[in-house]
């Protein structure tokens, strides 16, 4: 019988997800044994014909890695997606938008005159180059990709059929998919790909933290030195593991705690949450200055979250495309 | 007839890139373009952010060298908060980044570039890669590679808690020591790896150095640019990857400048193409007189060779003594050949190998006094630090509450990218006569760019090890007329 065929390519992303792969080390040998991989994320390109030719549902699972900033990422995905039977969404940029997601709090504009214009201090741009779609130089035409004013997740672009999470995932992770969707005992449609417990619920610093916890102050690790036995959130650092899902590391606590830093989810939500910034919110206004107190009035509750720094940027650090903020507003002009 | 070459992707440069060459009616080659078809804007969506947390979002630049923005990062965070990291921090933070430059520089020469000369430059593609290597030099020795880079890994994911994308860096110091246990293990890796980097020079030795048609390839004129350079020095004029001053030499090795890393702006200065999203820099004072090398011209080069053109010597016995074979085979200092890229990419392996014995014989490293904090209020600052493919500069501006309100980026690779272009249209028009395009005269084209650039690694050093290599020739009404397939 011939081997089930798989791919992995990678849209806008920055090969941390490429690393990840090849971090499989030994084992990436029993997955050669077991499959025969189509595409390498760097092959994937050049043998973007080969893919066209392809009977569609050729691919028996494909795993996309980065998010959706050109049109050129788009109309790859889509062209995957029919020729696959299953796709999975791998990392957190094509899970939740990732990093580069943070680009939708602004828009090509802003982007390129922090870029390309008078904001860089290094720039010497006197006739406001920027980069172009066609551009001619004397021996003839150049082209470049668009540049998308959104940055999106690969479910907001084509159907995705699982997900394996993490900035980047972990290898463990990534050997466990791959047996389990070669086994024919499929999951339910949407699986995330990871154990079904949030980081909080595994993690050792738990010991540490009071029955009843209440923090007072919002503390930044710029000028704090974490504890490095204690819950993150009992010494009031902001940490996203309550609204994060575990599977980071397979052993031991999570890999950021692990060194002494609080979580910033990168894993995306863990069963049961829908958006990770308003569960954050709850989380916190239910342990911050409540020593005593039942309810608190609104302003109150504002008065301690205006303690937290970003904190779109930091409950959305790695999900602002999937998040309930999606990108900043944009006028018409503007889209 | 005119034509124009298209490879795409020649694979990624912090990200995708291309090259475009355009021949004449002759089927000459007469230019050729490297183009950067990406763009992610971290310069604009780390504004608003907490300036600690930009070590963190920062490395997502590159997943195959997170931990040279992570350095940079916290360094310009240091410098943002005026505060001045503890010996130990400094000494983790070295640990770190020489078992890095490490790992990242093994890979390149044994999974990416070192294929070209190990297996040799008009070898059948299919084994000019890792796999080729391996047979040339044996099974046990590909075991021993793997092994050495996952040991080398392996330091890092224990004190900066992941390898892709560490975390461990904070103003004045760092989140976590190293224990005693820790150290003599890491001691054992280190001294291991003064072995292996012995070893490979050996490699290089016997197949490269012994072999006079690849002597010839190196030091002829194809891969060849009098160009500027630059790398850090410390107070010795001796390379140095973590911390010191910026010093420049000129096409006939004189040092022209020699500035603190907060004084950059005065030396460097980016020019806009509209055909590429990566921008192109030279030196502020010599000016850019275009694509061109030579003395009138401000393109300059960073990375490996550029390093090693800018010091007067090494810090570390053997490698010391590799510089001084080097350079004696390459006719003095400094060197323009661009393949010594890869010779001096493995000096420099020696050198991290034997410091960071250094450091980890030092038992003082295991001291808590792991961080000094901030009392300053945030203003501004300038982090660099030599990422294994060049000079790399972060420098970031906050309010007083230390949210960022200026991030300025100049990625390593962008130090090279007048320079590679230049390298790739030279070689091609070298190469490419009468309309004459195959397999063996693209690879060599490749050649030109490969020195540069290990970041070519996160896209080829998986177990395939190759360049994935489109060409298309198009005649000049833009038909396809022939599709040349390498994998």
């Amino acid at each position: 019988m011939a081997k089930p065929k798989v791919a992995f390519y990678w849209c806008a992303s920055c090969g941390g997800c490429e690393e990840a792969i090849v971090d499989l080390n030994e084992d990436i040998l029993k997955v050669a044994d077991l499959v025969n991989i189509v595409f390498w994320p760097c092959a994937m390109d050049f043998k973007y014909d080969d893919v066209r030719k392809m009977e569609d549902g050729e691919i028996t699972v494909s795993f996309i890695n980065g998010a959706i900033r050109t049109e050129e990422n788009e109309e790859m995905a889509v062209l995957l997606r029919r020729k696959s039977q299953i796709v999975v969404s791998f990392g957190a940029c094509s899970h939740m938008g990732g990093i580069p997601g943070l680009g939708n709090f602004w828009d090509k504009k802003s982007i390129f005159e922090s870029s390309y214009g008078k904001s860089c201090p290094s720039i010497d741009n006197p006739d406001g180059i920027v980069p172009l779609v066609s551009s001619q130089v004397p021996e003839g035409e150049l082209t470049l990709p668009e540049f998308n004013n959104t940055v999106k997740s690969l479910d907001q672009v084509i159907e995705v059929d699982y997900y394996l999470p993490g900035c980047s995932p972990e290898p463990y992770l990534t050997m466990n998919a791959i047996l389990k969707l070669l086994s024919g005992d499929l999951p339910a449609k949407g699986t995330v790909l990871a154990p079904a417990k949030s980081l909080c619920d595994i993690c050792s610093r738990n010991e540490t933290k009071p029955e009843k916890l209440s923090i007072e102050k919002i503390k930044r690790v710029a000028t704090t030195q974490p504890d490095p036995e204690k819950c993150f959130l009992t010494q009031g650092i902001i940490c996203m593991g309550p609204v994060t899902r575990f599977g980071c590391k397979e052993e031991g606590d999570g890999r950021c705690i692990s060194a002494n830093m609080p979580c910033r989810g990168c894993y995306g939500p863990p069963p049961g949450v829908k958006d990770v910034g308003t569960k954050m919110v709850s989380a916190l206004a239910s342990i911050l200055g409540l020593d005593g107190e039942e309810e608190m009035s609104e302003k109150a509750v504002q008065n301690l979250m205006d303690q937290i720094p970003d904190p779109a940027g930091t409950f959305y650090r790695f999900s602002l495309p999937t998040s309930m903020l999606r990108r900043k507003r944009m006028t018409k002009e503007e889209n | 007839m005119v034509k124009k070459i298209t490879i795409d992707p020649i694979t990624r440069l912090e990200g995708h890139g291309k090259i475009e060459i355009f021949l004449d009616e002759n089927g000459n080659a007469t230019n050729a373009y490297l183009q950067v078809p990406e763009l992610k804007g971290f310069e604009q969506f780390c504004l608003g952010r907490p300036v600690e947390e930009l070590p963190r979002i920062t490395p997502r630049i590159c997943g195959v060298c997170p931990t040279t923005h992570h350095m940079a990062a916290t360094k310009a965070v240091d410098a943002v908060y005026n505060v001045i990291p503890t010996e130990t921090a400094v000494k983790v933070r070295r640990v770190i980044y020489d078992a890095f430059m490490m790992e990242d520089h093994l890979l390149h020469f044994f999974f990416l570039g070192g294929p070209d000369f190990v297996v040799g430059p008009d070898a059948a593609p299919g084994e000019r890669n890792i796999l080729g290597v391996v047979g040339k030099v044996g099974v046990e020795i590909g075991k021993k590679v793997i092994d050495m880079r996952r040991r080398l890994r392996s330091i890092i994911t224990t004190l900066g808690g992941r390898v892709i994308h560490p975390v461990c860096g904070l103003p004045g110091g760092v989140s976590k020591g190293i224990t005693e246990e820790q150290r003599k293990e890491f001691l054992q890796i280190a001294k291991d790896s003064v072995e292996f980097a012995k070893f490979t020079l050996k490699v290089f030795e016997d197949i490269v150095l012994k072999n006079k048609t690849y002597v010839d390839l190196i030091v002829g004129d194809i891969y060849k640019h009098k160009t500027y350079y630059m790398g850090m020095v410390d107070e010795n004029n001796h390379p140095d990857f973590y911390d010191g001053k910026i010093r420049v030499v000129d096409p006939d090795g004189v040092e022209i400048a020699k500035f603190a890393p907060k004084d950059y702006l005065d030396h460097i200065v980016e020019r806009v193409e509209p055909w590429s999203y990566m921008k192109f820099p030279y030196l502020k004072k010599v000016g850019w007189k275009g694509f061109v090398d030579g003395k009138d011209s401000g393109v300059y080069r960073v990375a490996p060779l550029a390093r090693l053109n800018v010091a007067d010597g090494m810090s570390t016995p053997l490698a010391q003594a590799e510089f001084e074979k080097m350079f004696s085979i390459l006719g003095g200092k400094p060197a323009h050949n661009t393949l010594a890229f890869h010779w001096a990419r493995l000096i420099e392996v020696m050198f991290a190998a034997e410091h960071l014995v250094t450091l980890l014989e030092d038992k003082t490293i295991t001291s808590t006094d792991i961080r000094r904090l901030p009392t300053d209020t945030p203003n501004e600052g300038v982090g660099i630090v030599e990422a294994p493919r060049g000079t790399l500069i972060h420098h970031y501006k906050t309010d007083e509450k230390g949210m960022v309100t200026g991030v300025n980026l100049i990625v390593a690779t962008v130090g090279n990218s007048a320079a590679m272009s230049m390298s790739i249209a030279k070689a091609a028009q070298n190469l490419i006569k009468n309309g004459v395009v195959n397999d063996s005269i693209l690879n060599m084209v490749e050649m030109a760019f490969r020195p540069y650039d290990p970041c070519l690694a996160c896209a080829t050093h998986s177990l395939p090890g190759k360049m994935p290599l489109m060409v298309n020739v198009y005649d000049k009404d833009k038909n396809k007329i022939k599709t040349i397939t390498r994998d």
